[in-house]
């Protein structure tokens, strides 16, 4: 049995949500062969050859992979589909976008953002915001699966040595075509793939008093996050956003100040191993998660927590 | 233009779900039920277009069982302009509702298909994206800025890193994210006109389609609950902890 995982990428990098995807695939047992389609994507191809547990990339080149478009990218999945018993990718928002097309093109049915592998045909993921856990069976002779990359350990980005192949491209849909991409720029770690994170809610009042979550995120080389109360209040962009419908995270350390812990907000950051809570809500249901709560103005909290901080780093 | 909007009825947001005792699945009965909050954001997407003079007529689907028609009321008093029911008490997959949406989608000719980006009960993301592939149309899915122009659409897209700007041509399936809009409330007035507007109701056999499901749900359970720890007196046992009990800073 050969397993296909779908590589995201930038065209430069492979991203690190590959990774996990990769460890998913693995944990499913057989071949995993990985596809990269981009433009002038050699550098993500030899990335990927490198990868632990890879046996064999695939490279399909031309100018309308560049942005992952996904009528493009889903015909070439789709077409390669029949050498394959799993088709992967992660659960981003670039696996969500072109991998429910495929499945559609194979007629079968998609098991989206899985979190742990049960057998070859068997998956456990979340539904309800992670208020239950269903485990289903496929099935379908080919499974189509998105993987939540934090729910597994990523593979090791050294040790393999894969063999790199080029495939032939798809031809481009014409009924989708890229205009342009407003990338938030940021020094920080990326959100879903950071150490740390520090994420700010409705309490933190305004988008300008967000700074004094940057000095604490810049000091632990965190990345920032958000509820969606703060991201609905104009505070900060969509893509801070932690929670059910926004990104997924799994940090080593979560901080999560003026937050008070709405269901759909623990949905994105239960699976964090240490969870810090500020909050003068002492009835806040986010210390019910945290490990360690402080029930105080955070206005005081946070400069002081950066002060301190500055004493043991 | 006419807009097909698909609705589906979910298990209201603020109601906290219980895994039945048997692992089949969640409670349900006795649920407060409501619209899918961004299967609502596309609602008012598609009655906005049609308020602006973009849209001639908005028509409203839902599948499922036959109290969905409230569902489809629901949408008609913030201004739909029919409905249509494929009533079923079988469970459909995103893929079923693809296949039938299809259907629909053959004898209205609709030039756009906006429906919510997730159901937030199964969570699943995929039906916009299936029913796009199945018409061979192209999709701006997690829209946060839809902008029609001459024959194609401009969609302004949430992606993990940012935004990103697609131009399909129509027909196309547009799938709602949350900044895209801010639905309104029904008013009373129009929650009574809605119940006079034409909701017509088909099966799943009318469409042609086999709703049989592909994935079979070995158990339900509830996901491990995390234990709470301790509260700290100040910040700087705080610190102290994460430096020296915990070891993550």
């Amino acid at each position: 049995m050969t397993i296909l995982v779908v590589a995201e990428h930038d065209n430069a990098h492979l991203a690190s949500a590959t990774l996990g995807t990769v460890t998913a695939a693995k944990a499913i047992g057989g071949d995993v062969h990985v596809l990269v389609a981009g433009k002038d994507c050699g550098p993500v191809a030899e990335a990927a050859a490198k990868v632990d547990g890879v046996a064999k990339v695939l490279v399909a080149d031309a100018p309308h992979y560049e942005h992952g478009l996904a009528e493009d990218l889903a015909s070439l999945v789709a077409g390669m589909a029949g050498d394959y018993g799993h088709l992967l990718a992660p659960a981003t928002t670039f696996g969500k976008n072109f991998m429910p097309r495929v499945a559609a093109l194979l007629d079968v049915a998609q098991v989206s953002d899985i979190t742990s592998v049960e057998s070859e045909d068997t998956f456990t993921r979340p539904i309800y915001a992670g208020n239950a856990m269903a485990t289903v069976q496929s099935t379908d002779g080919i499974k189509v699966i998105t993987v939540r990359p934090t729910a597994f350990e990523p593979a090791a980005a050294e040790g393999g040595s894969a063999a790199v192949e080029s495939v032939e491209a798809s031809e481009h849909s014409g009924v989708a075509d890229f205009v342009s991409q407003e990338l938030t720029k940021s020094d920080r770690p990326e959100l879903t793939s950071a150490k740390i994170v520090v994420s700010g809610g409705r309490g933190m009042g305004s988008g300008e008093n967000f700074k004094i979550l940057e000095e604490v995120a810049d000091k632990l080389n965190a990345a920032l996050g958000a509820s969606r109360a703060a991201v609905d209040a104009g505070f900060v962009p969509n893509d801070y956003q932690v929670g059910q419908t926004g990104k997924i995270v799994a940090p080593d350390l979560y901080i999560a100040v003026g937050i008070s812990g709405a269901i759909q907000h623990l949905a994105g950051m239960e699976g964090s191993k240490v969870i810090v809570a500020i909050n003068k809500d002492e009835e806040a249901p986010i210390f019910e998660v945290a490990d360690y709560g402080l029930v105080a103005d955070l206005f005081q909290a946070v400069p002081e927590f950066s002060k301190e901080l500055d004493k043991v780093l | 233009m006419k807009i097909l909007v698909p609705v589906k009825r979910v298990v209201d947001y603020n109601v906290k779900v219980r895994v039945k005792a048997d692992g089949s699945g969640v409670e349900t009965a006795n649920v407060k039920m409501s619209m899918n909050p961004f299967d609502e954001i596309a609602v008012e997407e598609a009655v906005r277009l049609k308020e602006k003079g973009v849209a001639e007529e908005v028509v409203v689907v839902s599948m499922g069982v036959s109290q969905c028609q409230e569902t489809i009321r629901t949408a008609l008093a913030m201004g739909g302009d029919r409905g249509i029911l494929v009533e079923t008490d079988d469970e459909l997959e995103p893929l079923a509702v693809a296949k039938m949406l299809k259907g629909l989608a053959e004898k209205e000719s609709p030039d756009m298909v906006i429906l919510g980006k997730q159901a937030i009960d199964d969570d699943a993301n995929q039906t916009g994206q299936m029913f796009a592939a199945l018409m061979g149309w192209g999709q701006g899915t997690f829209a946060s800025e839809v902008d029609i122009q001459d024959g194609s659409i401009q969609v302004t897209r949430e992606i993990d890193g940012g935004a990103e700007t697609v131009k399909l041509k129509l027909p196309a399936v547009v799938t709602t994210d949350l900044r895209l809009n801010e639905p309104r409330y029904a008013k009373l007035p129009n929650i009574m006109k809605a119940k006079k507007k034409q909701l017509d109701t088909l099966s799943p056999a009318d469409l042609g389609v086999d709703t049989t499901p592909r994935l079979k749900t070995v158990k339900v359970a509830e996901p491990p609950k995390r234990q709470g720890g301790i509260k700290v007196a100040d910040v700087a046992e705080l610190v102290d902890k994460l430096k020296n009990e915990a070891k993550v800073i």
